[in-house]
């Protein structure tokens, strides 16, 4: 089974990016997409003091020992947080660096004898990724897709498995406490999780990008919807979508494969953020501008049908009239007399506003909604 | 000795101390604001959002020029503020993503310039740039210095003219707009304050590493003190000392990076404050921690004797160790306490017998009133 390095490239791209996305998902849910970052760059010295021991870059117990560290950090920020000295977000911004600046010393130290530069650890490069292979069963694959698989394949049944407690830890850790879950097993689970993976990709991408890919795909999916089984999977299909993407950039341009496929998730999210159907940042303003004109219609049919029929009716339906009466500015008035006009709640007539039936049925229902309940209306002002 | 004398008159090393201290001083005094803000990590997001910035001044304008890539890094670092802040503000994704997202994916973007088009420029011109990830200190020139120094006086300069604002802003913001401040212009002009003080460090200490320079200080500095000008103060010196004894020791033997190395130094100054500080730190803590435990089981103890002596005609009456003892089970005996009640003159013994004195009697209903029975 050989596929051009070009394919090989590409799957392993896209293993990695769908393997950090998984547990990504639940770190942007609990609120604790930094993590990743701590996590990501203290294995560092994980992988290093490891090496002192083993003395060999391939050894499986590199990726043991850079797992516990991560869950060491993990650990370690809890306590600097739990002693109540320093915020969370202080704490993090305290451990890792010294985690990382303790590896990245030890590395330039003895760097005639690792053979770990730290530009690598920090940028990666899955280029060379399909020269080195490893055979099992007779599949010579690429060493990083029996890796990065195994990780996958990991998460996946991790996931799968404690679906339910995830789920309840993440949105009422309360509750999961409550019902016997331990929420502290739980997010220990995670966070190993998280180590092994960071762990994993640390080798293709760099410490810096697997956090591109833990938190861009789940984040960018978290604007499309709100179901968790959605989410994962359109994390998943994100993290596919930028590993190639940005692998045909990175072809295009010559240039970093990691960074390329970091600044595609960054396009998508970009992408999201300003299109996304109900939460996209145009959808939003959309939605404004048209309650905006509705509201000023719904406020002009009551006025008309409020004087239909009575003696100043002839003074009041006239256009010049809404700037006394309601407050409104000559062009504004203007402009939602033509609105109204071509939504048929008027009809217009020189000067003169006469309502439709529609312009009636309008006004009619604007004047119970104010009588009806509050959440009532509050369904109403979201549909 | 010797590493003191180079200190002053080995020019690689006083331009490198003289840098890390400038460093060190400028986001030590400015992260203040950052950590009592809970911002602590919006410094590794300017950071890193600063590292495509310095490739695109360095591609646009073909210089190094340190002005040229402070400025650049500025601007991405403004910009990826500015977009953690509309993603927080118009998404439900919160400022942890926003900002996991932002330093990521400009970093990845960064890299893509760098490999893309810096490195494949024909002249030699652009060696060097990559040291923006770790910062190199030994390669920090005079006019390096003196440009960071001018910059960072200004910062500071501008932090105090402003230092009520900045003090109200960090506080009580609301308080604040009620004043009639304009909270959300000072709110721009410290974090351009802090994006400058990061992009200083880039060079010393790079990418990764900066954002510890702006917390870490800041963090030390908040055990010794509760007022903000003494915060401030000590933080600054903490980021001083740091910088200058990181870059110290990385002189004193070979291949130690500078900027690490400041790194490992300002967090162990980050451990000792928190352990030995007084009143907040953990010994300190520890200390009064025992200190109460003693005096309640005291106060405990007392309780007893009273309530013992309440069960006699005469208040004299003196009541056996033993039974003492039983009525503290399960908090380790009374003998420690009956020798500090006697101590302190409230009561006293004979033989293996105790009474009450007069004054531990007023003592013990003093207390027992104050339970209110």
């Amino acid at each position: 089974m050989n596929f051009s390095p070009q394919i090989e490239i590409q799957i392993i791209a896209a293993v990695v990016a769908v393997a950090c996305a998984l547990p990504g998902v639940f770190l942007v849910l609990r609120r604790m997409a930094l993590m990743s970052d701590a996590i990501s760059h203290s294995i560092l010295l994980g992988i290093v003091l490891a090496f002192f021991v083993v003395e060999d870059l391939a050894s499986p117990f590199l990726i043991i020992a850079a797992a516990i560290t991560g869950v060491i950090t993990v650990a370690l920020v809890e306590l600097l947080h739990g002693t109540g000295l320093v915020r969370e977000d202080a704490a993090i911004g305290i451990v890792f660096p010294a985690l990382f600046s303790g590896g990245v010393i030890l590395i330039s130290r003895y760097a005639g004898s690792v053979h770990l530069d730290t530009d690598a650890v920090l940028l990666g490069e899955l280029a060379f990724a399909p020269f080195e292979r490893f055979s099992v069963f007779g599949y010579a694959l690429p060493k990083s897709l029996w890796v990065m698989g195994g990780i996958l394949l990991i998460n996946l049944v991790f996931i799968t498995l404690f679906y339910k407690e995830l789920k309840l830890a993440t949105f009422d850790a309360g509750l999961a406490a409550a019902l016997g879950f331990s929420p502290v097993l739980v997010h220990y689970g995670l966070m190993t999780l998280v180590s092994v993976t960071a762990v994993g990709a640390f080798d293709a991408v760099g410490s810096i990008l697997v956090v591109a890919l833990m938190i861009a795909p789940p984040a960018t999916a978290y604007l499309l919807t709100d179901r968790l089984s959605y989410l994962l999977g359109l994390s998943a299909l994100n993290g596919i979508a930028s590993a190639i993407t940005g692998y045909w950039l990175a072809r295009w341009l010559d240039a970093s494969i990691a960074g390329a496929m970091a600044t595609m998730s960054g396009v998508f999210f970009l992408l999201t953020f300003l299109l996304a159907p109900t939460r996209g940042i145009i959808a939003i303003a959309r939605r404004r501008v048209r309650q905006r004109w509705q509201f000023a219609q719904t406020m002009l049919t009551i006025h008309l049908l409020n004087h239909e029929g009575s003696p100043e009716a002839q003074q009041e339906r006239r256009i010049e009239h809404l700037d006394e009466h309601l407050r409104w500015a000559p062009s504004f008035a203007e402009r939602v007399v033509r609105y109204a006009e071509r939504q048929g709640a008027i009809q217009a007539d020189g000067g003169d506003l006469t309502l439709t039936e529609h312009g009636r049925q309008i006004a009619r229902d604007g004047l119970s909604m104010s009588e009806t309940s509050p959440d009532q209306r509050s369904e109403f002002a979201i549909s | 000795m010797e590493l003191l004398h180079n200190l002053f008159f080995d020019y690689t090393l006083r331009t490198v101390a003289q840098g890390s201290a400038t460093l060190g001083i400028v986001s030590g005094a400015l992260g203040t604001y950052a950590v009592l803000r809970k911002q602590s990590l919006l410094g590794d997001a300017i950071s890193h959002a600063a590292w495509p910035g310095i490739a695109l001044a360095f591609l646009l304008t073909g210089s190094k020029a340190p002005l040229v890539l402070v400025l650049g890094a500025a601007a991405a670092g403004w910009i990826g503020t500015l977009f953690v802040m509309g993603i927080v503000n118009t998404t439900r994704l919160k400022d942890d993503s926003a900002l996991g997202l932002v330093l990521s994916v400009f970093f990845g973007f960064g890299l893509v310039l760098l490999t893309a088009f810096i490195q494949k420029m024909p002249n030699a011109n652009q060696a060097g740039l990559d040291k923006f990830l770790f910062g190199q200190a030994a390669a920090l020139m005079e006019r390096d210095v003196k440009t960071m120094a001018s910059l960072g006086i200004i910062a500071l300069l501008i932090m105090m003219v402003f230092w009520k604002d900045f003090k109200l802003l960090s506080f009580d913001p609301d308080f604040g707009a009620s004043l009639g401040f304009r909270m959300r212009w000072l709110d721009v002009l410290l974090t351009t304050l802090i994006v400058i003080a990061i992009v200083l460090g880039l060079q010393t200490v790079g990418v990764v590493l900066m954002s510890a320079m702006v917390v870490a200080p800041a963090a030390a500095a908040r055990q010794w003190t509760d007022r903000l000008g003494v915060m401030v103060l000590l933080s600054a010196l903490f980021g001083a000392v740091a910088g200058v004894s990181g870059a110290l020791i990385s002189s004193s033997a070979a291949r130690i990076p500078t900027g690490p190395t400041i790194v490992i130094c300002i967090s162990v100054i980050v451990a000792v404050s928190m352990t030995l500080a007084p009143n907040r730190g953990l010994v300190w803590n520890w200390i009064r921690h025992q200190r109460n435990r003693r005096q309640l089981r005291v106060e405990m103890v007392l309780d007893d004797l009273y309530a013992l002596t309440l069960q006699h005609e005469d208040l004299e009456h003196r009541h056996s160790v033993r039974v003492l003892n039983a009525m503290s089970a399960g908090r380790g005996g009374a003998k420690r306490s009956l020798e500090e009640l006697e101590a302190r003159g409230w009561a006293h013994r004979v033989g293996t017998e105790w009474a009450l004195t007069p004054k531990g009697l007023a003592e013990a209903k003093r207390l027992a009133e104050m339970r209110g029975n």
